[in-house]
């Protein structure tokens, strides 16, 4: 059942190069680029290197008693992401990108970013590479994110605010795109979630497909069979088809994305472009979007910044047409009970795209027996969140740097 | 012969460049534009581009982005833009392309959009959005109700690719000027004579130069190598500053037959202009 794109990069009628083009013959260079880097020893070999000994991988699979039993259903297993260097999943992409980019002789990385997690993470293997990094991010992004801008500062990185539409994460990769379209033959354009024009949803799938192989030869030793169920946050989608795609062929495996149901789908507030989305084209791809009658992008909503985007990777719409994924949304409220949950219980503090999969773990746990097996991808760590969360119950703490 | 044909074959009779304006449709309002696009062909204006706002134009710099919100703002879809047109072809024979990004396309359904884009009189549809690889579901409906698709050819095309975007454009090729998003700039690419150049041997059709170009001489400078020239931001800046003011239309079409005076062909130009300032272009 697994598949790989086409070659103008489709998944069934989703994806594609929707592109000006200016981007066309790049987007045709970098595919080629990237084909060529796999079959290169030399290149596989380093970013194995990178990914254990800078990375930190394998990562764990945690078995979370506490959370379970709590839960009083289903045995919870984390696959522990947020322990990755920098602190999120986005590393294993940026590590394989920037490889690339530095392959092919670019100077310069821009990116755009959310939560700041990709952002981050970003400027972090420019330093490593030595290459000149900019950051686009949102306007909202910046402010609820202070943290992770300064990080971004200190690495070196320049963070670009970017004002217009909806301040958020859709704006920052417009401005990306522009920025690619001036600067295309000195830039990289390093995308940061499964979406895009062909082949950045591949590419990224690709090397993030690490965490559903480790999770899977893990699983398959602590249980001594696979899971029944896998559940990944899903805004645009890198962490859970990183996640997903080794577990496509395994047919009794659930699988499972959590969108960001925001203030609750019937409100209209929200990030859920599975369940109340329709086809389109952004930014570069077709898939699910949220949308107005005629064709307008709606503005997400969710209180993690990392889940506000109105679309999904191209994969993602492919496997739910194709009924192998199952999508199912969190409300903020609920990921909050979450983070709090694995906090506590666990001594956990999850990040809050990542609370989203673990609230729906638990309440998908307490409705099956102890002798199934859930694996939950927790993408990120929510040091970054704290303020947020702070908020929320109405402690705000000092803001940061 | 379609109209973008038979305005190009015209043209080069006379030895004459099109001036291509792009105006944003319902910036200030949709009322404002038929005025507009009216004025336009009157004052020079040898193609009209109808923009289609869109809540991300990723190939558009600030002017443009900034009068499609406004245009959004003001209630301006792409239904209320094609059933606007019917008054506007009531009024003008100036053959009239509608630049829309694809999503706007999509939801209005790709067989609807093209048979109401011919009924009202559109000519061609422009889709910055969609590169010759993903426009085969489109073309067959545009096909079928015969209205032409304008494709794009950038600086970073190679030129085996552009063999294949200019023979799949129809009407004719939008040369993209520069690596970058719409907007004025101070100079052109210095390569943009060559780049026309190697076009020329490629391809007969049309070549109409757009992207950063909005003086009088900047446009006489492209109309030396090209068929056309494509002016947006600075007509845009225009609306944008003028708004509501009664002498909108006026100032814009001032503003056009600057911008055509260098387009006429050697001979006519003293002749039509003589009533103009000499003076041309905008600063």
């Amino acid at each position: 059942m697994t598949r790989s794109p086409d070659a103008g990069g489709h998944f069934g009628r989703f994806g594609g190069r929707y592109v000006p083009e200016t981007l066309m013959a790049p987007l045709l260079e970098l595919e080629r680029a990237y084909a060529a880097a796999q079959k290169d020893r030399r290149f596989t070999a380093r970013l194995k290197e990178l990914f254990r000994s800078y990375a930190g991988r394998p990562t764990p699979l945690y078995f979370a008693a506490r959370l379970t039993e709590h839960a009083g259903g289903a045995r919870i297993y984390l696959k522990r992401e947020d322990l990755c260097h920098t602190g999120a999943h986005k590393i294993n992409n940026v590590l394989g990108q920037g490889l690339l980019a530095e392959r092919m002789g670019k100077k310069r990385l821009i990116a755009e970013t959310g939560a700041g997690q990709h952002g981050v993470a970003t400027a972090t293997i420019a330093g490593l590479l030595g290459l000149e990094c900019e950051v686009y991010m949102g306007a909202e992004d910046v402010e609820r994110q202070a943290l992770n801008v300064f990080r971004m500062k200190l690495l070196g990185a320049r963070v670009i605010p970017v004002e217009s539409g909806s301040r958020t994460l859709k704006d920052a990769i417009n401005e990306t795109l522009r920025d690619w379209v001036t600067n295309v033959r000195t830039t990289y354009y390093l995308l940061g979630s499964a979406l895009g024009p062909h082949p950045y949803p591949m590419m990224v799938r690709d090397f993030h497909a690490v965490i559903g192989k480790e999770a899977r030869r893990q699983a398959l030793a602590a249980l001594g069979r696979l899971p029944d169920v896998v559940i990944a946050c899903v805004g645009g989608g890198s962490n859970a088809i990183g996640l997903f795609h080794r577990f496509i062929g395994d047919r009794r495996v659930r699988i499972i994305g959590v969108e960001p149901g925001g203030h609750g789908i019937e409100t209209g507030r929200h990030g859920a472009s599975m369940t109340a989305g329709h086809v389109g084209v952004l930014h570069g791809c077709m898939s699910y979007l949220l949308q107005s009658d005629d064709g307008q992008i709606a503005t997400a909503h969710s209180i993690s910044a990392g889940l506000d985007y109105p679309g999904v990777g191209p994969e993602h719409a492919y496997y739910r047409d194709a009924g192998r994924f199952e999508f199912v949304s969190i409300t903020d409220e609920e990921a909050l009970e979450g983070f709090h949950a694995l906090t506590r219980l666990e001594g956990i503090m999850p990040a809050l795209e990542s609370a989203h999969a673990v609230a729906h773990a638990i309440r998908l746990a307490k409705t099956l027996p102890r002798s199934k097996a859930i694996v939950v991808g927790l993408s990120g760590r929510g040091d970054k969140d704290v303020h947020v969360v702070a908020n929320s119950l109405g402690t705000p703490v000092e803001s940061g740097p | 012969m379609s109209r973008l044909d038979a305005a190009f074959s015209r043209l080069r009779a006379a030895d004459e460049r099109a001036l291509v304006a792009y105006l944003m449709a319902g910036d200030p309002s949709l009322d404002a534009t038929r005025a507009l696009v009216v004025e336009a062909a009157r004052r020079g204006a040898d193609v009209i581009e109808l923009g289609v706002p869109f809540s991300d134009p990723i190939a558009d710099g600030p002017v443009i982005q900034r009068a499609g919100q406004r245009a959004l703002a003001a209630g301006t879809s792409l239904a209320r833009v094609i059933e606007s047109v019917t008054a506007i072809r009531a009024e003008v024979s100036v053959p009239l392309v509608m630049f829309t990004y694809y999503n706007p396309v999509l939801a209005f359904g790709l067989k609807a959009f093209a048979s109401a884009a011919a009924d009202v009189g559109m000519d061609a549809v422009l889709v910055p959005d969609l590169p010759p690889e993903e426009a085969d579901p489109l073309r067959a409906e545009t096909d079928a109700a015969g209205i032409d698709i304008v494709h794009l050819v950038a600086p970073t095309t190679p030129p085996a690719r552009a063999r294949m975007v200019t023979a799949r454009s129809r009407g004719f090729v939008y040369v993209v000027s520069l690596t970058g998003v719409t907007g004025e700039r101070q100079a052109l690419p210095p390569d943009l004579g060559a780049q026309l150049k190697a076009l020329r041997r490629i391809t007969r059709k049309p070549l109409c130069v757009g992207f950063g170009i909005s003086t009088a001489e900047q446009a006489a400078a492209v109309g030396r190598h090209a068929d056309g020239v494509v002016v947006g931001s600075a007509i845009v800046r225009l609306i944008e500053h003028q708004g509501t003011s009664p002498s909108l239309v006026k100032d814009v079409g001032e503003l056009i037959a600057s911008l055509k005076q260098p387009l006429r062909a050697p001979s006519a130009t003293s002749a039509k202009t003589s009533t103009e300032s000499p003076s041309t272009g905008r600063r």
